[in-house]
């Protein structure tokens, strides 16, 4: 018993590293800064959620289990709010998504005067 | 300890990108984000060298380090929408 609950705390703190590593890879690769929110969420997702319950199974049911819960909550509640004002707060600085067919190419307004406000 | 350890590694190479893109970045709001990122991360760490360690009190200054990025983050993008971050110098004129 004690050979599986480690076994799968290996696969799941494993799991988790490497989608650490992918969302790095993608914070440092992708084109754009709204591209790169979605990198940010891979890794407050899914490389945090694999971590914590890697964690959770070495704790048992003890005080510890609970505490990494409460840490789970947090961020999977805090961490979407502080990507969608981020998000907003650069739309509002008129920071545009770099779309194909888009004129501005992505520049960020103020740049060549389109939108200054 | 030796799985605590190898994510521990996974972890801190990636806070070494996401501050690499942090010094890269072209907008202010990289530079905010990669922050943000950098926050949740060192949660993880936090938690990961509690278990490495094995002192668990290292779980209460990552739950304290949760709260703490959310109200960073908020706060430092509150400032940008009043300061107009595109156009520094005429903002201040």
């Amino acid at each position: 018993m004690d050979m599986i609950v480690d076994i799968a705390s290996w696969v799941l703190l494993v799991a988790g590293g490497i989608f650490c590593l992918i969302g790095g890879i993608g914070m440092l690769r992708m084109p754009d800064m709204f591209t790169r929110l979605h990198a940010a969420s891979i890794i407050d997702t899914l490389g945090m959620g694999f971590i914590v319950l890697g964690m959770i199974l070495q704790a048992g049911f003890t005080l510890v289990a609970a505490k990494l819960i409460i840490i789970a909550a947090l961020i999977l509640l805090t961490s979407p709010v502080a990507t969608h004002a981020l998000a907003q707060a650069a739309l509002h600085a008129g920071i545009l998504p770099k779309l194909k067919h888009d004129e501005t190419d992505g520049h960020i307004a103020g740049e060549d005067g389109s939108s200054k406000s | 300890m030796t799985m605590f350890a190898v994510a521990t590694i996974a972890v801190l190479v990636t806070i070494a990108m996401v501050l690499l893109r942090a010094l890269l970045g072209p907008s202010l709001f990289d530079r905010v984000l990669a922050g943000n990122t950098v926050g949740t991360l060192a949660v993880l760490t936090l938690a990961l060298i509690g278990f490495v360690t094995g002192r668990p009190e290292f779980l209460d200054i990552a739950i304290l380090y949760t709260l703490l990025n959310l109200i960073g983050t908020i706060a430092v993008l509150r400032y940008f929408k009043m300061a107009d971050p595109v156009n520094p110098e005429q903002a201040k004129e």
